[in-house]
């Protein structure tokens, strides 16, 4: 019976990141829309669109191997597996315990390195500017990232989001820069891995500098779905992952009852919909980097990171 | 939320902000952006000067601590803004090393001052913390100072130093007070006669750009 519960449970997060991912996706443009002095589409224009593209028929280009028609799907599930991997509503589900941050990272390189194919595959000019790009960011945001994780597992002494999540709720963190530090840097990494506006911007899609919407370029009806639904995720489990590690708070405990995890899904849904509009704010305030500027902007999230260790390292001997 | 640590970790957070300010500084590459970030680190030192003086009730720290607030968080980028503006020069700063190995530098002058004051820890871990940061501040500062050629920007790396310097005080107790009042003079008068300085290397060579003093004495073709 409890492993039923804790199974539902789970099978709930995994709705529930794929349900609010257009959400977020509709608010962040909403919000940009609105602040940019335009009243900009509903909320629920994603979930429009997508519906759509799944309708509509596929277009393939007539050079494309295997690798083309397959690589939405390989990239769709690697990502949900790892929105799945993070706690959002509840600490410690199931699945949480099975793999650590680290996994969330390496199943997140997998989608990139399969999308990145798949912007090879066909040839085209735009594909393979867009794939060198991202490869180029991915190669610098990775190491930031992971310099991140290890200040925050060095501080809870664990590699697991739930574990990490916990510890940060318990008094004995305090007031800690290299806290802050690590905040930034992910941060600064969640724009550059999600091609948010200083880094790439989504919102155009004929544009010399583009990256990600070079990659799927070629991509149609529902492949194309797929691929927008997963960037979508993608972006979801790194705000998910920003308010858990930092703002824990109101996050349901290991094996709460059922009035405390409904109270848990409410607070998540306040704060992903207060971390896409401040997302959204961000955006609007800054405008896009050269693309040779984004190699100072990731070098300065890994130096960050490295701060935020060597800090640690003085401040736990204490 | 907060632990027992909590007057440690406020003074850890603040002089750690410092460090990291000083990375700013490091990184920016526009001058006034490079004044705002000066005023941030003093705004720093002032808060962390002040606690100090909270902590250990020593009325002369507070001193210190609206000291560095008037004249180092107000006064100094104030004139600096004044004399860029004048001077017209609010174009970018060109760093001689690329921004990416001045960082690598600067992470391991961090590690170093940490390494180097590891033999305080023994006597107090406090002091350690703080002369290690304060030390990590100064080798930022003279960092800043080696990688750029811009005279207002060696100018900006020196006064981070003068920071990290005050820094160091809170470490250690019994300062004077007559000295801390005396280095804000004489940071003032140092103001008066870089503006001076400035003034005429623009008018002679319209930049400020170091390199071309070289060029001038003929010691670079």
């Amino acid at each position: 019976m409890a492993m039923i519960q804790s199974l539902l449970a789970q099978g709930f997060q995994m709705m529930l990141v794929l349900a609010v991912a257009p959400l977020v996706i509709g608010i962040i443009r909403k919000v940009k829309a609105r602040l940019s002095r335009r009243i900009g589409p509903s909320i629920f224009q994603p979930y429009r669109d997508l519906i759509r593209l799944a309708r509509k028929d596929t277009v393939v280009a007539h050079n494309a191997s295997w690798l083309f028609l397959v690589a939405p799907y390989i990239v769709f599930a690697a990502i949900w597996v790892a929105a799945a991997l993070v706690p959002t509503y509840a600490l410690g589900l199931i699945f949480s315990w099975s793999a650590d941050i680290i996994v969330i990272v390496g199943l997140l390189a997998l989608a990139r390195f399969f999308l990145a194919l798949a912007g090879l595959d066909v040839g085209t000019a735009f594909g393979g500017i867009g794939t060198s790009r991202e490869m180029m960011i991915s190669s610098l945001a990775e190491p930031a990232m992971l310099m991140i994780v290890f200040t925050l597992s060095l501080l809870a002494q664990s590699t697991q989001l739930s574990s990490i999540a916990h510890y940060m709720m318990t008094a004995d963190v305090g007031l800690r820069v290299s806290c802050g530090l690590a905040l930034l840097g992910l941060v600064m990494v969640t724009i550059a891995e999600n091609g948010r506006v200083p880094v790439d911007n989504p919102a155009t899609h004929l544009e010399l500098t583009m990256v990600h919407e070079a990659m799927i370029l070629e991509y149609s009806g529902r492949h194309l779905a797929l691929i927008e639904l997963a960037a979508a995720l993608k972006l979801t489990l790194y705000l998910s992952m920003l308010t858990c590690v930092f703002l824990p708070w109101g996050i349901a405990l290991n094996g709460a009852k059922l009035p405390v995890l409904g109270l848990g899904v409410l607070i998540y849904l306040i704060k992903i919909t207060v971390a896409s509009a401040v997302l959204a704010a961000f955006e609007v305030t800054v405008a896009k980097m050269r693309v040779f500027r984004v190699v100072d902007f990731l070098n300065f999230a890994l130096m960050l990171g490295l701060l935020a260790t060597l800090l640690l390292f003085v401040s736990r001997s204490i | 939320m907060l632990g027992q640590s909590f007057p440690f970790d406020m003074a850890h957070m603040l002089a750690g902000g410092m460090v990291t300010v000083s990375f700013m500084l490091l990184f920016q590459d526009r001058l006034i952006a490079l004044i705002w970030f000066l005023a941030l680190h003093a705004l720093a030192l002032a808060l962390a000067l002040a606690w100090q003086a909270h902590r250990q009730a020593a009325d002369d720290l507070y001193v210190a601590a609206a000291l560095a607030l008037v004249v180092k968080a107000i006064l100094i980028p104030m004139g600096l803004r004044w004399l860029v503006r004048h001077l017209q020069i609010e174009r970018t700063v060109e760093a001689v090393v690329g921004v990416g190995m001045a960082m690598l530098f600067g992470i391991g002058l961090v590690a170093l001052s940490v390494m180097v004051m590891l033999p305080a820890a023994t006597h107090s871990p406090l002091m350690w913390e703080d002369l290690s940061f304060a030390l990590a501040v100064v080798m930022l500062g003279l960092l800043i100072m080696i990688t750029r050629r811009n005279a207002m920007a060696q100018i900006i790396g020196l006064l981070s130093v003068d920071n990290g310097v005050t820094l160091a005080v809170v470490g250690i107790r019994g300062m004077p007070l007559v000295i801390d009042l005396g280095v804000a003079c004489l940071l003032v008068a140092a103001m008066v006669v870089f503006a001076i300085y400035f003034k005429h290397i623009h008018q002679r060579f319209d930049s400020v750009d170091v390199h071309v003093l070289d060029r001038f004495r003929g010691e670079e073709s």
